[in-house]
């Protein structure tokens, strides 16, 4: 019996979105953060290391790169999220618009107010759909038009026509993906200054996830974000500026993530100045 | 021999009739002992109910003990109840909010090593025997005092600390830290979160823990002994002043050369095991019931 001998050719075509704004030339965007020779250690063990890249204002800014890269240790660095975490350590500097939020002197909640996120499975409370909105407005006393803000959070966040005559059914009524989006309404009800995205989409349908796409595209004109994905073409899709993560590995096995490469979304996907950022986006390795 | 030989012989030859035998003596000694727990469970009940019944009556809970009289006058333990009553809502006053605040600080806010130590220092603190704690409470308050049932109420206080902290952890840390996360990432102070977002998911088992102290704690009597036990035979509720209480009536009533009175002591005893047996009930059904919430909440 002949052996059938089939070939077949998986490519990975990005599309990068050619009807985007052209972007300013990065002198003259305004940066919100600047990092510094960040290394992010947990329980000594370095997660990454010597990470050194500008966020700009009302960009969407993607961090890509495979699992274990550091890219969720990266994001959670920019809101003092891994404060949480016993074992954890860093070093090196993140100005936030020139202060350094590093410096044990900054308060992490006064940070946190401004650098909101929304993780990779939707976590709303288990409150109503209503007030898990406005939970965080009235705790931070944005208690005038209440109403009025839950309104516009959800509309800003597409979920409004879909909840407007149910808001005080439980929020856990809600599919993934009308939860994740919830989540975005309450993360920018709060008005922060940037939206840290840690993998939104990584839990929900094509469908939701195309909304959520959307929606950060209309709103990058109030808010900077920043997202984590290990979807290259959501990050060809939304992003402004894409930062590739790597993993290098030591001479004694350890492993740690690095920043290999950061740029326009466009070089990025087209004309990379890396080798290994190359190799990822053409899906030869990942 | 073949691998897959599935000959008696073979399967002789590997020692399999000795490991079946072995495998169905262990068998049988597990179920034996699970039969005996729940056998004296059994006995117990029965026995109380069998002497305690006869002499239930309402006369029980609402006469208070007569003093010495020739004539039989109808007479019960309405004092110890009322007494009860109040020493253990007075100790639940006071252990439910340090309980739970005790908890709240181990698995929120300290660290892990600060978390360990206290944590053995409350199972310490559990099995510390209630005779040491009424001899303490006794040295602290009563001494120089003269009992009363503040001080009785505190040493039934110490004995639910322990078990309300350790209940209101073991819900504590079923909540998921995302929603922890969630909070703090709004920009929310530690604090409010906790209160706000946190403690409200564990109110089921909170509530649950609580019942199952009470239970544990109406039925003391050592730690009432040297703290509450001089006492008068009206119905007081005043805590300034010793309070008779179910398990040292029934203690005392033990001791007495008069039937009748061990007579009261079963039906009070078997009151007492009804109300424990019912609040357990009770408190695996919220614990059942919450669990199946929290579950949801996921």
């Amino acid at each position: 019996m002949a052996a059938t001998a089939m070939s077949i050719t998986i490519e990975r075509t990005v599309q990068v979105e050619t009807h985007r704004h052209p972007m300013p030339p990065r002198e003259r965007l305004e940066r919100i953060f600047s990092v510094e020779g960040l290394d992010a250690l947990y329980g000594g063990k370095p997660a990454i290391k010597n990470v050194s890249m500008d966020v700009y204002k009302n960009l969407v800014t993607a961090i890509i790169g495979p699992s274990g890269c550091g890219k969720s240790t990266f994001i959670r660095c920019l809101n003092r999220m891994n404060d949480l975490i016993p074992s954890f350590s860093q070093t090196g500097t993140i100005r936030y618009h020139g202060q350094d939020i590093t410096d044990p002197g900054v308060d992490p909640v006064a940070v946190r107010r401004n650098i909101g996120m929304v993780f990779q499975r939707p976590n709303p409370f288990p409150k109503s759909i209503r007030d898990n909105v406005a939970w965080g407005l009235k705790v931070l006393g944005m208690k005038d038009n209440l109403d009025e803000r839950v309104e516009r959070a959800l509309t800003q966040a597409a979920l409004w026509d879909e909840v407007k005559d149910r808001l005080k059914a439980s929020a856990l009524s809600l599919s993934g993906g009308q939860q994740q989006r919830l989540c975005i309404a309450r993360a920018i009800a709060v008005e922060p200054d940037v939206v840290l995205m840690d993998e939104p989409a990584s839990a929900l349908d094509p469908i939701a996830t195309a909304a959520i796409e959307q929606l950060m595209h209309s709103l990058k004109s109030e808010y900077s974000f920043v997202i984590v994905t290990h979807n290259m073409q959501q990050a060809a899709r939304v992003a402004d500026m894409t930062a590739f993560f790597s993993i290098s590995r030591g001479e004694e096995g350890q492993r740690w993530g690095e920043l290999v490469e950061y740029d326009a979304t466009e070089k990025m996907f087209t004309a990379p100045a890396d080798k290994r950022t190359e190799d990822y986006v053409t899906g030869r390795f990942g | 021999m073949s691998a897959h030989s599935l000959t008696k012989a073979s399967l002789r030859a590997e020692g399999l009739p000795r490991r079946r035998a072995v495998n169905r003596m262990m068998e049988s000694l597990a179920w034996l002992a699970a039969a005996v727990a729940v056998a004296i469970l059994g006995v117990v009940v029965y026995s109380v109910a069998r002497r305690g019944a006869p002499a239930l009556s309402l006369d029980l809970i609402t006469k208070t003990p007569a003093s010495f009289s020739l004539t039989p006058v109808k007479q019960g333990l309405a004092n110890a109840f009322a007494g009860t009553l109040v020493l253990v809502g007075l100790a639940t006053a006071m252990a439910l909010p340090s309980g739970i605040l005790v908890a709240v600080y181990l698995t929120e806010f300290a660290r892990p090593a600060i978390r360990s130590a206290v944590g053995l220092a409350l199972d310490l603190l559990n099995g510390v025997p209630a005779i040491v704690i009424g001899i303490f409470v006794f040295g602290l308050f009563v001494v120089g005092h003269g009992q009363s049932a503040l001080a009785g109420s505190f040493a039934l206080a110490c004995l639910m600390l322990p078990l309300v902290a350790r209940a209101t952890m073991e819900v504590l840390v079923l909540v998921p830290s995302s929603l922890r996360e969630a909070g703090l990432a709004l920009g929310v102070p530690r604090w409010r979160t906790t209160l706000s977002i946190v403690l409200p998911q564990t109110i089921g088992g909170i509530v649950t823990g609580t019942v199952l102290a009470v239970a544990r704690v109406a039925g003391e009597t050592a730690p009432l002994l040297f703290t509450s036990s001089l006492v008068g035979t009206k119905v007081s509720w005043n805590p300034q002043h010793a309070l008779q209480s179910v398990p040292v009536a029934i203690f005392e009533l033990a001791e007495s050369p008069d039937p009748q009175d061990h007579a009261r002591a079963w039906a009070a005893a078997l009151v007492l095991l009804l109300f424990i047996l019912f609040a357990s009930l009770a408190a695996r059904w919220l614990a059942t019931r919450s669990r199946s919430r929290m579950g949801a909440s996921r």
